[in-house]
């Protein structure tokens, strides 16, 4: 039956607090940080850590940075090429998923509060697993396919064509967006999630790719595709700008075109 | 959920699972046709409805013994216990995590808008052809 709180050994319980801005700081923010480390066999905690914002760059990213660096070097995050490609160090920023590289500390009021993705296996502080995202995608095979001969130069593309692509194209695959839903958090074993439905209709809109029909038949499932029920927090919180939630609608209407 | 302890399945297949139900098109369009429809009928059956406030006894049974009102009702009854069925079935495959349990909610549903589907439409019908 439906759960309504959290398993007695997630809970998080309120951890330590480090005051690292000395007494001559003139600007200190107070950061939240989830902390749980498996090792340990303890409940996560929430740690403090009070830092002098002049010793940082101004994104969220900057002072985790900087509290590993020079204040709890335990403190474990994922993080690359700080703006906004890698989509490693996508976190719950303030009661959102984004990408703390691309998130200002200015823009958040009050604390700094900062959560891995929600309602995934925590590997170990901020450090989501991500396996099943990652297998999902595979699933519904993100490259082109063709049955005809392969030509012996480029696959022509029209600009109109390549147009579709826009908007699709451009994910990063953080996996923002589909630990923000909540279809993926009760049935995330089998929907398969904001992300991974705009991966497939990335494919699906590619004019060059030949298995259309086989693609939808794939998705075609109450479970994979239509869980999702427009909720749309996939569009609010993506760190890129994307729509996912208009592209998985896109999905639904080729799927009642060919029914129809 | 995402990693079992007890198995060594790959997360690929697990990913993959039992492959696609090939259904979900037909509920979706049905459903979307079914809220289209009700949108259009819940505004007549209410106008109907607001028409006999205050007729007698006499004066309503004539009017479910005319074609447009007990047509309209059957089809306003018809596609509310659709609709609410479909919706309870989205509800269900959301919330109910036991596979019988699922299927009994979604099963036990649909039967009883059936049945309560054809007793609301029977008592119009008795209405309409009854003395």
């Amino acid at each position: 039956m439906a759960e309504f709180s959290l398993p007695a050994n997630s809970k998080v319980k309120p951890g330590k607090t480090i005051r690292s801005a000395g007494p001559d700081a003139k600007r200190t923010r107070k950061f939240r940080i989830y902390r749980y480390d498996p090792d340990s066999g303890e409940n996560p905690r929430e740690d403090t850590y009070e830092i002098d914002l002049d010793k940082c760059g101004p994104m969220i990213l900057d002072a985790l940075i900087h509290i590993k660096n020079d204040v709890d070097s335990t403190l474990t995050f994922r993080r690359s090429c700080r703006e906004g490609i890698c989509g490693s160090c996508a976190m719950n920023i303030d009661g959102r998923n984004t990408l703390a590289c691309l998130k200002a500390i200015g823009d958040v009021k009050g604390d700094v509060k900062i959560y891995p993705l929600p309602h995934q296996p925590v590997v170990k502080d901020l450090v989501p697993d991500l396996n099943q995202n990652y297998a999902q995608l595979a699933s519904i095979k993100p490259w082109l396919q063709t049955q005809s001969t392969a030509p012996s130069r480029e696959r022509l593309q029209s600009p109109e064509e390549r147009e579709k692509l826009d908007g699709l194209y451009e994910c990063i695959l953080c996996f923002c967006c589909t630990t923000s839903c909540p279809s993926y958090w009760w049935n995330g074993d089998r929907y398969l999630g904001p992300a991974v439905l705009l991966q497939a209709y990335r494919f699906i809109a590619d004019s060059r790719d030949e298995m259309t029909g086989e693609r939808l038949d794939a998705l075609e499932d109450p479970f994979r595709l239509y869980r999702c029920h427009t909720i749309m927090n996939c569009t609010q919180t993506c760190p890129k700008g994307l729509n996912p939630a208009k592209a998985i609608a896109e999905i639904k209407k080729m799927m009642a075109e060919r029914a129809a | 959920m995402a990693n079992p302890t007890n198995s060594f399945r790959t997360p690929l297949g697990r990913a993959r699972g039992l492959g696609s139900a090939k259904l979900g098109a037909q509920h979706w369009l049905a459903y979307r046709i079914a809220s289209a429809g009700l949108a259009v009928l819940t505004v007549l059956f209410v106008a109907l409805v607001l028409g006999l406030i205050g007729a007698s006894y006499e004066e309503v049974v004539a009017t479910f013994k005319k074609p447009y009102p007990v047509i309209l009702t059957i089809l306003f009854l018809g596609a509310t216990f659709h609709h609410a069925a479909y919706g309870l079935q989205e509800v269900f495959e959301d919330y109910l995590h036991g596979k019988l349990s699922k299927l009994a909610a979604i099963g036990l549903t649909k039967a009883a808008a059936l049945v309560l589907f054809l007793l609301a439409s029977f008592a119009v019908l008795k209405i309409a052809f009854g003395a």
